[in-house]
């Protein structure tokens, strides 16, 4: 009986000193639905003893259910026959037991058979399933899709589409790539066309649409022929008939259980999602931010998944007489492998938490505009929102990278075979750093908060907590938040104006070291352990911090001055 | 159509997680070493309702259970996966019960619950492993049983059809309405619970309330949050109690004991016939076997 919610002590204790109570009381509005829904909370407690009751319930459907059939997921892949597809044997057996456990309308509002979770429930659920086959996160964790829907659609189309949504009866794809059209979504060419009937048409094609077989899909088209860019495009959602074609499905390094889809629509219905021309700049951009911190909960699960693989081996592989596990080079990979791990949740939950604030309070602001206190919050928590959203994906991804990396290494020759786990984690986890943007473009995404003073003010809020416990923890971390404030001015007073995008990564990845350095003393005020913990991240933080610092003041430009010639490979 | 189905489920230590401490010094189970679980097949028993009840919705599934009041969380765990409606069988007189008082008080229990169609129980519990009480309810109730069945290949008001596991294969067997089944872990992959029903019934409380059976509850779904899982005692179910509990169980256990297998040396046999010969003639004069 593995229960991979009972048997994670960090999640636990995380979710155990969540303060939730404003996230749930927007979230309840009221408790208004508990005269009308028998599932739903009478009040805060309620809600939270639910939340809780609701992970254990997918940690042991993980652990007992889901991880048992990852390995055969992963060597049967999704297959494609007569141009159709059809889910590994693992994948759809475990697809029915989301469906019996009610869970695939988790965020979706009761009066649409959803269960009405706020996202930080959600993310925690996606590590759980995660950690037991990180395929099943692209058809579970999908749920943004119907979340979409739900945000922006007409009541009729959530009417439509939600319930089938909620009762497992339906899955979802998000149609947004296109051959010409990755990164850069602007250039998304796929037409949509209003005909005489008045109804919508599609005409184009997809290419790495994840899931794409779903019976109901949200696509990205062009709807104004003469409006070139962003501007131009709206999202619509679209139900599979005989008008969309699947052409072929990809095959891939990692996530073998996740069909990866190339469409080619011609003459497709499809119904129009909230206005025109707001598909990319509004609506694919929230649908987008909340898959963002899907993924970065997938690149923990899998981590976690490593992590354990790698300790357990170390424990266990005698060389030279004794454990690997008691070797100092050994326990010093296994440890910043732990804390990474834990700076990574710690992030992650705190944004999830900052976005359930944002979502709540929007929707307070919708029913009491007049309110300028609600309007002000709601529009601080949304800046928080997008300066968090894409830190902790860019962080997550890239941490379970290195995890996974190292827990081949700790593995030796046998972690390289295929017999063992971790060779299927180290392919899974690097597509995360990858979908959904790349960690170049969470870059762009997080720079103007940085650059604006957005995680400042974030800062401030920490700042008005008591660290007395540990006082010198605290005044390293001031020590370095001031490094990082020297490194911004130095980019904004340079003379060179490529100087911002030049040194983004780096303050980036200051600005997060910063703020987890900040949860994980917020954490160790509940335990000893977590004193350590940040003990040591904080003292493997700040000659990070400096090296970056230094390199920003003093190093010259001679990247920037020297790439041409430096590509040009000719001595 | 419709079915009425009564399963029966124990809560048991998790034999399968065995610690040191499992066994006390005079030879009983340790419980507070193990985990209390739901008895593993009588999930099986409990999905192969629930199937019946997915297809005809009507279907009305009542899980009982007879133990200490901590055993109630098994019964939770049956509403949260679909079941209408749970009984805890609980008194200090059942106390110590072996297979005969167990399946005569559980007996008493579903006469009180009266006509049904069907009783389900799993196949064993893991920590008798009797396979005794399930045979013992039919013979008490006076009706059909069918054991080791892993798939029910056909249903109807009058007769089902089961395929139950024998030696080397299996066998299709029919049997008139009602019936007693008990069910091996082959086919019914256990359901997770259901969010909704968790969060619906997680508060749900036991009540002596002594009221009378009343399934009217079930049509009004407002009402749903506040059903109360019953408790019954030894006056609920009119049971005789000098049949349960200690003073009704012949079973007495004259001794046991804590048998720690070790491999000490290893004997290698030449595959041939005078050698095996020697090797079975060795272990008939040491008593292994004969």
């Amino acid at each position: 009986m593995d229960n991979f919610y009972k048997d994670n002590d960090d999640i636990q204790f995380q979710f155990k000193h969540l303060d939730l109570n404003r996230v749930i009381e927007l979230k309840e509005n009221n408790f208004s639905d508990r005269d009308l829904f028998p599932y739903a909370p009478k009040d805060v407690s309620d809600a939270k003893d639910s939340y809780e009751k609701v992970l254990e319930m997918m940690g042991e459907l993980s652990g007992d259910f889901i991880a048992p059939r990852s390995k055969d997921v992963d060597e049967e892949g999704a297959h494609f026959e007569n141009g159709e597809v059809r889910y590994a044997k693992g994948t759809q057996e475990a697809m029915e037991m989301l469906a019996k456990a009610d869970v695939m309308g988790f965020t979706l509002p009761r009066k649409y058979g959803g269960l009405n979770l706020p996202v930080i429930v959600y993310v925690i659920a996606i590590e759980l399933v995660s950690r037991a086959d990180a395929s099943l996160m692209n058809l579970f964790g999908l749920q943004d899709i119907a979340d979409t829907i739900n945000k922006f659609a007409s009541e009729e189309l959530k009417e439509k589409y939600l319930p089938r949504f909620s009762s497992g009866e339906v899955t979802g794809s998000m149609a947004l790539t296109e051959p010409d059209a990755g990164s850069d979504l602007q250039n998304v060419a796929l037409k949509a066309t209003l005909k005489e009937d008045g109804k919508w048409y599609l005409n184009g094609v997809k290419r790495f649409i994840t899931n794409g077989c779903a019976q109901v899909s949200v696509v990205l088209a062009r709807s104004e022929e003469n409006l070139k860019g962003g501007r131009g495009l709206s999202l619509f959602v679209y139900e599979r008939d005989r008008h969309m074609k699947i052409r072929r499905i990809e095959n891939k390094l990692g996530i073998h259980g996740s069909p990866t889809c190339e469409l080619q629509f011609t003459n497709a219905p499809c119904e129009l999602i909230g206005e025109r021309k707001r598909g990319l700049s509004k609506y694919t951009m929230s649908l987008m931010n909340g898959a963002r911190a899907a993924i970065a909960a997938q690149a923990l699960g899998i981590a976690e998944a490593a992590y354990r693989e790698a300790k357990k081996y170390a424990r266990e592989r005698v060389q030279f007489g004794k454990p690997i596990m008691d070797m100092i080079q050994v326990y010093d990979m296994l440890c910043q492998m732990q804390i990474a791990i834990e700076a990574g949740r710690t992030l992650l939950y705190e944004t999830a938490k900052i976005v359930d604030m944002k979502e709540g309070l929007e929707k307070q602001e919708e029913a009491h505009p007049e309110d300028k206190a609600l309007r002000d919050e709601a529009k601080r928590y949304s800046k928080y929102a997008s300066l968090l959203t894409p830190i902790a994906k860019a962080y997550n991804t890239e941490m379970g990278n290195q995890v996974c990396y190292l827990a081949i290494q700790i593995h030796g020759g046998t972690g390289f075979m295929r017999e063992f786990n971790v060779e299927r984690h180290f392919r899974d986890i690097r597509i995360t750093n990858i979908y959904e943007g790349t960690t170049q473009l969470q870059i762009v995404a997080a720079i103007g908060g940085i650059m604006s003073g957005t995680a400042f003010d974030l800062l401030k809020e920490y700042d008005s907590l008591d660290y007395s416990y540990r006082q010198d923890l605290y005044q390293k971390i001031q020590k370095a938040r001031i490094w990082l404030e020297k490194s911004i001015q130095q980019v904004k007073t340079a003379e060179n104006s490529s100087m911002q995008e030049y040194h983004s990564r780096r303050l980036t990845e200051m600005c997060t070291d910063i703020i987890q350095a900040y949860l994980m003393l917020k954490d160790a005020a509940h335990s000893e352990r977590k004193k350590h913990t940040a003990e040591v991240f904080i003292e493997g933080m700040m000659p990070r911090m400096e090296a970056s610092m230094n390199f920003i003041l003093h190093g010259g430009e001679s990247l920037i001055k020297n790439h041409v010639a430096i590509l040009n490979d000719q001595n | 159509m419709s079915y009425k189905i009564i399963v029966l489920i124990k809560q048991v230590p998790d034999t399968q997680n065995i610690t040191g401490n499992a066994m006390k010094d005079d030879g009983t189970v340790n419980r507070a070493a193990l985990p209390a679980i739901f008895n593993p097949d009588d999930l099986y028993a409990l999905e192969a309702a629930l199937r019946i009840k997915d297809e005809h919705k009507d279907t009305r599934i009542h899980v009982i259970t007879m133990g200490p009041p901590a055993a109630g969380k098994v019964l939770k765990e049956s509403l949260y996966r679909g079941a209408d409606f749970t009984v805890l069988i609980s008194d200090r007189k059942f106390a110590a019960a072996d297979t005969l008082a167990t399946s005569y008080a559980l007996k008493c229990a579903i006469s009180k619950i009266g006509a049904f169609d069907l009783v389900f129980c799993g196949r064993q519990a893991i920590d008798g492993d009797t396979a005794q009480v399930g045979p013992q309810i039919a013979e008490k109730l006076g009706i059909n049983q069918i054991t080791f069945v892993s798939k029910i290949e056909h249903l109807s008001k009058k007769e089902i059809t089961a395929r139950r596991s024998i030696e080397g294969g299996y066998e299709i067997v029919k049997a008139p309405l009602p019936v007693l089944l008990t069910f091996t872990n082959e086919h019914y992959t256990p359901r997770p619970s259901s969010a909704k029903k968790l969060m619906t019934y997680k508060n749900a409380n036991f009540t002596t309330e002594e009221s009378e059976y009343d399934e009217s509850y079930i049509e009004n779904k407002n009402l749903i949050k506040s059903v109360q899982t019953l408790l019954w005692d030894i006056n609920a179910i009119r049971a005789n109690p000098s049949q349960c509990g200690l003073e009704g169980s012949p079973t007495k256990v004259k001794k046991a004991e804590s048998v720690l297998l070790k491999s000490t040396s290893i004997k290698l046999v030449e595959n041939n016939e005078k050698a095996i010969s020697a090797m079975i003639r060795e272990l008939e004069a040491d008593h292994t076997i004969g």
